[in-house]
């Protein structure tokens, strides 16, 4: 069992996962070693030529049958209704989470923050703050997995996934890619860097790129013609888009859905799948003409201009409109 | 009766040639059960041995951490290669195999319903076998893309990509025709008397594994299509720029891959269920019960299969779901375990090979049962998922559980088959070093998968070392105890003791009131009542 003891909990989720965890343990191992206990026993008691008594045999009884379905059945229920408490808060960032963007592809990671700052193979976190994590691939599917964090989400191609937590422990935690994705699946790792606030902030003004990903993301706005048709004085009929992100949409086929990072990468890529009511289709798609790290930019700058600081939506909530 | 009207068939087929052909005719043109039966075991005996030496090279290069002996893509290649051997080529084929040799002798069948489909069927196999293996020797090596082929990583195969993809057409192929074989056997030529809940148990679970290979084949076949169509055809079913979707591969997958993990188990439990009455000499605890389980967790299986999938990222409700069912699955295999205790409950016990490895079987496959409820807990997924503990847990209920199963199996019907007793004493040596160097190898993967360490990598961070040499020591130990099985076999083939009709004292079944070996063309004359009667096994 050194194992799981030794890795530590480093962030606030750790505990509860690994109580749960340590229950289930301890489940499994008595009915094993009651299984264990009984074969055994019955092994060495019933051997034949035994002198044990063998009166009273059944080939069957109901009641027994019973018993041993209904106990499991009750035992389960508790520990789905358990999980359920810890699921729910394992979905939910607090409001206050800072975003920072995921870039996966074979065989690196790499990640932006808010302020420009790149990083490849590691993410630097403040101690204690809520970190959300905006996740999407370039290729295949990986996962982005930190065993000390207990935490593990998969990172898929053409969508974006999402994944928080609190960092408790100051130091540096391996990170792994843990869905296999090829070739190099096995070097494709990193680490988190978790420093104390003050550390935090003097490495953000130490990296700051030459600007901020909103900043970069307002230039490509104009650089792709997104102005020319979303501007205040376009010509084109298009929605406004300042303090669009966060906010409901009412969509032509009457479906409403929210304003996420997903949907307004949608809205670039596959413009006819989401067309906002009293709207024409006339977008143009951007596929092809844009990079991961572009649309992080394009999506980080349209966050910016949100005006009211509307909660996040929680992580899966937003999926409403995947399957329409 | 259907009965009848085969039994004349068959007379009139055996009036012009009565006595089986001899070389290399009786193999390529065999239509008789016992021989193809044959002909699977030993089939799946030599890629147990293939796929177990791709197993012995993994641990060989996992045994240190950095890169030894081979480059991360023929590594991949293993693990790929390792998991199509062993699922398609060895322990589908040996429970077909069984089912061939034990269903008509165990209902009282002259032979399987479809005897040439039965040929097809078998001969199919090889050649799959030499498609899929030839992938070694093309351009860009064997598929490297994990056995469970996601895409968009699977798409981007070389010239082994359409090859493997025809090839599991054709592994598909061929189990569909086997079962379909197995469905009609069972269901149409029992002998008169011998009612369904008559039915020995292995006869009830193969019954029931042959509906899932006929449900789900298809669906495998429909994913792996697509696959294919993707990348020659320009289609986009997986491809997220044309608006398609990767994950819908994924439920496509595990649809079919769930359903699987009980084709490959099912079997299993019913050859448990005659092993333990036999050395207990005492009918199995719960006989309708049994039925019952098997039946419910084939049911489940159909909805149980996003647990797979936790951490794609699924709607809540998906999520909770999937954890819900796979909780409740564990419940009649609990009640399984349960009753095959109660059955060695005053008992008069008896500890020859076939019940060694089917109490051994009753444990190791519990523990790998656990760590499945374990792995279904959605947050606490998250840690294990794509890890060793996975792997772990897998292991654990396909080589003590399967491959511990299909053991007991030959163990048990050995003697019947050739008509020698075999060497118990090296049956004995063979399970404890299984059992043991089976737990050496598998159970430290639970502590590599808790503290991280990703699943399909041939190289590993510094902190994971020592469990990795351990668990290589089990699986090269596992690895040379397996060659005593088949010398084993040759041993009894050769020099073994000739018995009688039943081998063991306390076996109860039709295929016990037979000669060992049966003739030829066994049950031409259905077994009467009173044979029925003497046979029953509950
Ligand atoms: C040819 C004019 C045109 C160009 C260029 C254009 N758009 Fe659009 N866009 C539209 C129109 C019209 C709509 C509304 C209809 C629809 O939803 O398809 C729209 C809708 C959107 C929406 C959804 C708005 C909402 O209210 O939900 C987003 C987000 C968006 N565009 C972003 C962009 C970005 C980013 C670019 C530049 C990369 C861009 N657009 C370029 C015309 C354009
Ligand atoms: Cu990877
Ligand atoms: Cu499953």
């Amino acid at each position: 069992m050194s194992a799981l003891s030794s890795l530590p909990q480093a962030s606030s989720i750790a505990p509860q996962v690994d109580t749960l965890f340590w229950f289930m343990v301890a489940l499994c191992v008595i009915v094993v070693v009651g299984v264990l206990i009984a074969m055994v026993s019955y092994s060495v008691k019933y051997r034949r030529g035994s002198p044990a008594d063998r009166s009273g045999r059944q080939a069957q009884s109901l009641g027994v049958e019973l018993t041993w379905t209904l106990i499991p059945l009750a035992l389960f229920i508790g520990v789905f209704t358990w999980s359920l408490f810890v699921f729910a808060k394992m979905r939910s960032p607090p409001p206050d989470s800072q975003t920072v963007y995921v870039v996966a592809k074979q065989w690196m990671w790499k990640t932006q923050h808010p302020g420009g700052q790149r990083e490849i193979n590691a993410l630097h976190v403040p101690l204690g703050q809520p970190i959300r994590l905006t996740m999407t691939s370039e290729d295949v599917i990986h996962s982005f997995y930190v065993p000390a964090f207990r935490v593990k989400q998969d990172v898929l191609p053409g969508r974006y996934t999402e994944l928080w937590f609190t960092a408790t422990k100051l130091g540096s935690f391996p990170l792994f890619c843990a869905e296999y994705c090829g070739l190099d699946h096995a070097r494709m790792g990193g680490n988190v860097v978790v420093m104390a606030p003050a550390d935090y902030a003097r490495w953000l003004d130490g990296n700051a790129g030459p600007q901020s990903l909103a900043v970069r993301g307002a230039a490509l706005f104009r650089a792709h013609g997104c102005s020319g048709c979303h501007g205040a004085n376009a010509s084109v009929h298009a929605p406004d888009l300042d303090g669009l992100y966060g906010r409901w949409v009412q969509l032509a086929d009457g479906s409403t859905v929210i304003a996420d990072d997903r949907y307004i990468r949608d809205s670039i890529l596959l413009p006819k799948k989401h067309v906002v009511a009293g709207f024409a289709p006339l977008m143009p798609s951007f596929s092809g003409q844009l990079s991961e790290e572009d649309l992080v930019a394009l999506i980080a700058y349209l966050k910016s201009t949100a005006r009211a600081a509307s909660d996040p939506p929680a992580i899966g909530a937003e999926s409403t409109h995947e399957h329409d | 009766m259907a009965y009848a009207q085969v039994a004349v068939a068959h007379d009139d087929h055996s009036s012009h040639d009565d006595h089986k052909p001899h070389g290399w005719r009786r193999w390529v043109y065999a239509t008789n059960h016992k021989d193809i039966g044959t002909m699977y075991l030993v089939f799946a005996g030599i890629m147990f041995f293939l796929g177990g030496s791709l197993a012995m090279l993994i641990r060989l290069e996992l045994f240190r951490p950095g890169l030894q002996f081979f480059d991360p893509l023929f590594f991949n290649s293993l693990t790929t290669m390792h998991a199509l051997i062993m699922i398609f080529g060895a322990i589908m084929p040996a429970w077909t195999g069984l089912a061939n040799w034990q269903i008509p002798l165990q209902v009282g069948a002259p032979d399987m319903a479809l005897p040439r489909l039965n040929n097809f069927s078998f001969w199919i196999l090889p050649f799959a076998f030499l498609l899929l293996l030839s992938t070694f020797f093309v351009p860009g090596g064997a598929p490297a893309g994990g056995w469970t082929m996601y895409p968009p990583l699977m798409l981007q195969g070389g010239a082994s990509f359409p090859m493997t993809i025809f090839a599991i057409h054709l592994m598909g192929a061929s189990s569909i025709l086997g079962a379909m074989n197995v469905i009609v056997t069972i269901l149409n030529l029992r002998a008169p008397g011998m009612t369904l809940l008559r039915m020995p148990l292995f006869v009830w679970s193969w019954l029931i594994t042959a509906y899932l290979l006929i449900a789900v084949m298809p669906v495998l076949a429909g994913a792996v299509t697509m696959l294919l169509t993707d990348h020659f055809f320009g289609t986009t079913f997986f491809t997220a720029a044309g608006g398609g979707d990767p994950v819908m591969f994924q439920h496509i997958f595990w649809f079919f891959g769930h359903p699987e993990v009980y084709i490959l188990i099912l079997p299993a439990f019913g050859i448990i269920s005659e092993i333990i009455p036999t050395f207990a000499r005492k009918p199995i605890f719960g006989y309708e019960a049994m039925v019952y389980a098997i039946a419910s967790i084939a049911f489940l299986s159909f909805i149980v299969w996003a647990h797979h999938m936790f951490t794609v990222g699924m709607p809540l409700a998906g999520e909770l779901f999937f954890m819900l069912t796979t909780m409740l699955i564990a419940i009649p295999t609990g009640v399984k375990v349960f009753n095959w205790c109660a059955t060695i409950w005053k008992g008069s016990l008896t500890f020859e090979p076939p019940m060694l490895f089917a109490l051994a079987f009753v444990f190791l496959f519990t523990i790998g049962g656990f760590s499945g409820v374990m792995l279904a807990i959605v947050p606490a997924d998250f840690q294990y998922q794509d890890t060793y503990f996975v792997v772990a847990h897998f292991h654990y209920v396909l080589v003590p559980g399967t491959i511990f199963g299909i053991m007991a199996g030959v163990y048990y019907w050995l003697p019947k088959w050739t008509g020698h007793m075999y060497d118990q004493t090296l049956g004995k040596w063979h399970f404890w070093l299984s059992a043991i160097f089976v737990n050496v190898l598998f159970f430290p993967q639970h502590f590599l998968g808790l503290a991280g360490m990703p699943r399909r990598i041939p190289d590993y961070a510094v902190q994971f070392t020592d469990w990795n040499m351990v668990s290589s020591i089990g699986g090269f130990g596992f690895g040379l105890s397996q060659l005593l099985f088949p010398y084993l076999i040759w041993k009894c083939i050769k020099h073994g003791v000739p018995i009688g009709n039943r081998a063991w004292e306390g076996a109860h079944g039709l295929e016990w009131e037979l000669p060992s070996p049966p003739p030829f063309h066994s049950w031409e004359t259905p077994p009467t009542e009173a044979v029925l009667a003497r046979a029953a096994v509950h």
